[in-house]
C-alpha cells in the first residue's frame, strides 16, 4: 500500500466527501424507472464486490449468484415464515449463505483452477434444483418461488416518517449497508489474510511450504464472499418482493463474470467500474434503441471485446488516463516556461 | 416396475446416451486439442436443431438434407470460434472459456431474433416404429439418433486412430510443443478439431430436433450433462466420456422413470460432484491437466 503525502491524503478526503454529495443527490436527478434500476445497482455493486474477494485466492466460482439466491431465500423464508424482523432476518439470511459456502468448501477446495469452476457450477445447480423440486415446494415454493415476502418497515422516528417503498428511501438503506459492507471487504484485503489470499493465488505451493494452511485460507475467502452475496441477496428479496428459482440461474452468473472481467479484477475498484460502467451504457443505450431482447447479444459481444482487446479490464484504463493527463500537464509547463 | 416398463426404459436410455455421447465426445476432442472446455458446445447443439427448425420444418426440404445442411453448419461456426477466439488466446485457456460464454450469449441472442422464444415443433419425418411388444416401442426417429451416434463415434474412432490427420490430433492432445516441434500444424489440427467436435453438437441436435421441441435456451440442460460426462469420464478422454454417456444415460433414464426429472438432475449433479472429489481424473482420465 503506497503511502500517500498530507496533500493527497487531503484531496483524497475530499473526492470522499464530493462521491458521497453526488451519491446522495443523484436519486433526485432520475426517473422512477431510472430509481429502481439504482437501487439494483447498489445491489450489484456488493455483489461483484463480494466475488472479487473470492477471485484474489485465484478461484472462479459459479456459484456466487446461486450464494446470493441462498441469503434472499433464506432472509425471505425466516422474515415470512418464522416472522423475524426483517432487518434481522437479513443478517440471517447472509449467515445461513455463509454457512452453506462453508460447507460446499469441504467438497469443493479439493478441486482447483478449472475443476474448481465445474465443480462450483454442480453445487450451485444442485442448490437450484432443490429449490425447483417439488418435494419441497411447501418450503421453497418450486419453479414459482416465494411471493409476498415482507418489506423493510416504516422508520418512525418523531415527526419522520421514512417509507422504504419509496426506492430513494430504499436506496439510501442499500447504500449505508453497502458503503459498511465495502469499508469490510476491504479492511479485509488489505489485512493480513488479504495478503496471504494473494500469496495463496500466485505461489499456492510456496504459501502451504511457510505454512500457511490453503484449504482453510480459501474456504475462508468463500465463506467472507459467500456472507456479502447472500446480504445482497436479502437486500434484493426484501425490496422486490419475490425470488425464484430462474432469478439466480446461469444466465445472472454470466453477468456477474462480465462486470468482473470486463470492469478487471486486480484492484478493489475494477469490479465496480465494470457494474457501474456496463449498467449504464445497458440502460442508456439498449433502453434508448428499445431493444431489450439484444441485452445478451451486447453482453455477449462485450465480453469478448474485452477478453480480446482489454483483457486487463476497464481498470487498466486508469493509470493510462493518469500517465497522459501528468504528460500533458508537464508538456504544457514547458511549453510555458520560455514565455516567463 | 414391470418387463415391459424396464425393457422401454432401457430403448429410451439407449437413445439419451446415443445424443449425449455426440455432444460429449465432441466437447471432449475440443478439450483434447486445444485445451479449451467450450461453455457454447450446448449453444451449438442448439443451431443445429434450428436448422432442422428452419430447413425441414420452415422450408420443407428432405429431413436428412436438412440434417447435414445442418451438420456443415454447426462445423462452420466452430471454425469461426476457432478463428475468432479461441487461436488469439491459445495461451490462455481461462480466457477462451470466457470468450465462449460470450459465444454462447450472441448466438442464444440470434435464435431468439431469428425464431423468437416459444417451442418449435418440428413434425417427425417418419411416423415408423419398431414394436417389440406390448408397451415396448422404438421410433424410427430415436432409432436414426442410436444410428448415427454408433456410426460417427466408430467412424471417429477409426480416423484418429488409422488417418495421418487422426495421429496428427492425438499428437496435439498429447503434448502440443512435442507436436509442433514434429512438423504438425498447429492450427489445421484446431481447425479440424473444431470442426468435428461442433459439427458432432450440430449434427446431435439436427437430429432430435423433431423429439425435443427446440427453444433458444435449450442447450442450457446440454451442456450441464455434457459437463457431468466429461468429468465422470475423465476431461480429455474420449473413450471415457462414451462410457460415461453411456453410464449416465442409464442412471438419469431410470431415475426419471421411476421418480420425476428434477431429482434425475440431482443425482447427475451429485455423480460428477462425488468424482471430482474422489477421483477428479475420471474413470479414463490418465494425469492432471491445464
Amino acid at each position: 500500500m503506497p503511502e500517500r503525502g498530507a496533500s493527497s491524503g487531503l484531496s483524497w478526503a475530499l473526492g470522499c466527501v464530493l462521491l458521497a454529495v453526488a451519491l446522495i443527490v443523484l436519486p433526485h436527478l432520475l426517473s422512477l424507472s431510472q430509481k429502481e434500476i439504482l437501487v439494483l445497482l447498489v445491489i450489484n455493486v456488493l455483489l461483484v464486490s463480494s466475488y472479487r474477494l473470492l477471485t484474489l485466492t485465484g478461484e472462479w466460482s459459479l456459484a456466487h449468484v446461486v450464494i446470493m439466491g441462498v441469503g434472499a431465500y433464506g432472509s425471505a423464508l425466516v422474515a415470512k415464515e418464522l416472522g423475524v424482523p426483517v432487518p434481522l432476518a437479513m443478517l440471517v439470511g447472509a449467515s445461513i449463505a455463509a454457512l452453506v459456502a462453508f460447507l460446499l468448501s469441504f467438497p469443493l477446495f479439493r478441486m482447483k483452477g478449472f475443476y474448481f469452476l465445474i465443480g462450483s457450477f454442480a453445487a450451485g445447480e444442485v442448490i437450484r434444483l432443490i429449490w425447483k423440486w417439488s418435494e419441497v415446494t411447501w418450503l421453497f415454493g418450486g419453479p414459482k418461488g416465494i411471493k409476498l415476502i415482507p418489506p423493510v418497515p416504516d422508520i418512525k422516528l418523531f415527526s419522520l416518517d421514512i417509507d422504504f417503498y419509496d426506492p430513494v428511501n430504499y436506496y439510501y438503506l442499500c447504500l449505508i449497508v453497502v458503503a459498511i459492507s465495502l469499508v469490510i471487504l476491504y479492511r479485509v484485503e488489505r489485512s493480513r489474510i488479504g495478503l496471504t489470499f494473494h500469496a495463496i493465488h500466485w505461489q499456492d505451493k510456496l504459501a502451504e511450504s511457510v505454512g500457511v494452511n490453503t484449504f482453510r485460507y480459501r474456504s475462508l475467502a468463500f465463506v467472507v464472499s459467500a456472507f456479502f452475496a447472500g446480504l445482497a441477496g436479502a437486500l434484493y428479496a426484501h425490496y422486490i418482493g419475490t425470488v425464484n428459482p430462474n432469478r439466480f440461474g446461469v444466465e445472472e452468473m454470466t453477468y456477474v463474470l462480465i462486470w468482473a472481467i470486463v470492469g478487471g479484477t486486480a484492484t478493489f475498484y475494477g469490479p465496480i467500474l465494470g457494474v457501474v460502467v456496463l449498467t449504464i451504457l445497458n440502460e442508456v443505450v439498449l433502453r434508448a434503441l428499445g431493444v431489450d431482447v439484444m441485452r445478451p447479444m451486447f453482453y455477449g459481444a462485450l465480453l469478448i471485446v474485452s477478453i480480446l482487446f482489454l483483457p486487463d479490464g476497464l481498470e487498466s484504463l486508469v493509470p493510462r488516463i493518469r500517465a497522459w493527463l501528468a504528460e500533458r500537464k508537464e508538456k504544457r509547463a514547458v511549453a510555458d516556461q520560455p514565455a516567463r | 416396475m414391470t418387463l415391459e416398463l424396464f425393457l422401454q426404459t432401457v430403448a429410451n436410455a439407449t437413445y439419451a446416451a446415443s445424443y449425449m455421447a455426440l455432444v460429449a465426445v465432441g466437447l471432449v476432442l475440443i478439450f483434447g486439442v486445444m485445451g479449451v472446455i467450450n461453455f457454447a458446445h450446448g449453444e451449438l447443439y442448439m443451431a443445429g436443431s434450428y436448422a432442422v427448425v428452419a430447413l425441414y420444418a420452415g422450408l420443407g426440404l428432405p429431413f436428412f438434407l436438412a440434417v447435414f445442411i445442418g451438420l456443415i453448419f454447426v462445423g462452420l461456426l466452430g471454425l469461426l470460434m476457432e478463428y475468432g477466439l479461441f487461436r488469439p488466446l491459445r495461451d490462455n485457456p481461462l480466457g477462451g472459456l470466457i470468450a465462449s460464454i460470450g459465444f454462447l450469449l450472441i448466438l442464444q441472442t440470434i435464435a431468439v431474433l431469428g425464431f423468437g422464444v416459444q417451442m418449435e415443433h418440428v413434425p417427425p419425418s417418419t411416423q415408423d416404429k419398431i414394436v417389440f411388444s406390448d408397451g415396448v416401442v422404438l421410433t424410427y426417429q430415436r432409432l436414426y439418433v442410436i444410428v448415427a451416434s454408433v456410426t460417427l463415434l466408430s467412424a471417429l474412432w477409426l480416423f484418429l486412430r488409422r488417418s495421418k490427420f487422426g495421429w496428427a490430433l492425438r499428437a496435439c492432445a498429447q503434448d502440443r510443443e512435442a507436436a509442433v516441434l514434429q512438423g504438425i500444424s498447429i492450427n489445421n489440427t484446431a481447425r479440424l478439431a473444431m470442426f468435428i467436435g461442433a459439427a458432432l453438437a450440430g449434427v446431435a441436435g439436427a437430429l432430435t430436433a423433431p423429439l425435443v421441441a427446440p427453444t433458444p435456451y435449450m442447450g442450457h440442460p446440454v451442456i450441464i450433462t455434457a459437463f457431468i460426462i466429461i468429468i465422470v469420464g475423465g476431461i480429455g478422454s474420449l473413450e471415457g466420456a462414451v462410457l460415461a454417456a453411456i453410464i449416465y444415460g442409464f442412471v438419469s433414464t431410470f431415475v426419471t422413470t421411476i421418480y420425476d426429472g428434477t431429482l434425475a438432475n440431482i443425482v447427475g449433479l451429485l455423480l460428477m460432484l462425488i468424482v471430482l472429489v474422489v477421483k477428479p481424473t475420471g474413470l479414463f482420465g490418465a494425469k492432471e491437466r491445464a
